[in-house]
């Protein structure tokens, strides 16, 4: 796999099926249903619970509208990886280009989806750090690979962004 | 027979004013919390954004938030500290608005 800066986007070429598939896995992931553990990060509380008054008109007015800025972001990372969707061979190694004008959406999307992975595994700081932990032996592993896969992106894209 | 100035003096008509907190809007603080999940580099983009923090600054808080679990990034009224925290949950930060002791 390989990563530049390739005129106004990011181009991501010889994505291998595996990486491809964990890319097209990445709006999945950011859905929180069934994790409550995910619903509680994402929509994390505002204030110490003694702000109740706090509390309630957040959930209210705000929540909403974190909901669609999260929604946003992950519509239009989904829209991005239609190009992997072409009719390219099976097994065959892909390309994928995210406009850099998208990237602010990509940075989130992928935190949803670390956020959401994490709290769906339960990962612990430890492990979090465990980069190179192998073979990927199980769901679990998998999920931390993603997350692992996902944040070695936004580190990317952060990096480019920085160079401007 | 008392004058009236004797009678004021006497007899002073004190009047109590009492607010509350929320009416004296005491300054609030937002602070960010440690989280192992988010990028140290992401952490310090976004402070960099929502605060227009340098660089150095930004990563300073974030290495405050990452080695003592938590860093206050501002301090004010209730109105801007909301929008703060507001803004920092868009980017899927922990933060939460405190009232300042």
């Amino acid at each position: 796999m390989e990563i530049r800066r390739q005129g106004g986007c990011i181009e991501i070429s010889e994505l291998d099926p595996f990486l491809a598939e964990l890319l097209r896995q990445v709006p999945e992931s950011t859905n929180t249903e069934g994790v409550e553990g995910a619903q509680q990060r994402l929509f994390s509380s505002p204030a110490p619970a003694s702000q109740s008054e706090i509390c309630a008109e957040w959930k209210l007015y705000v929540e909403p509208e974190l909901r669609r800025l999260f929604q946003t972001a992950t519509e239009t990372v989904a829209v991005d990886l239609q190009q992997l969707n072409g009719s390219t061979k099976p097994f065959a190694n892909c390309t994928l280009r995210i406009p850099t004008k998208n990237s602010d959406a990509w940075l989130n999307a992928l935190n949803q989806a670390r956020l959401v992975i994490a709290a769906k595994y339960n990962f612990n700081e430890a492990e979090l750090c465990d980069h190179y932990r192998s073979p990927i032996g199980s769901r679990r592993d998998l999920g931390l690979f993603q997350v692992n896969f996902y944040g070695f992106l936004q580190e990317f894209i952060l990096h480019e962004l920085e160079k401007g | 027979m008392h004058s009236p100035f004797e009678l004021s003096v006497e007899n002073p008509a004190i009047e109590q004013e009492t607010r509350t907190a929320e009416e004296l809007d005491l300054p609030w603080q937002v602070v960010v919390h440690n989280d192992p999940v988010n990028l140290m580099t992401y952490v310090t983009m976004v402070f960099q954004k929502v605060f227009g923090l340098t660089r150095e600054n930004a990563e300073r808080h974030m290495l405050e938030v990452h080695q003592q679990g938590r860093s206050i990034l501002w301090s004010g009224m209730r109105e801007r500290a909301e929008l703060y925290v507001q803004q920092l949950h868009g980017y899927l930060l922990l933060a939460t608005l405190e009232r300042t002791n």
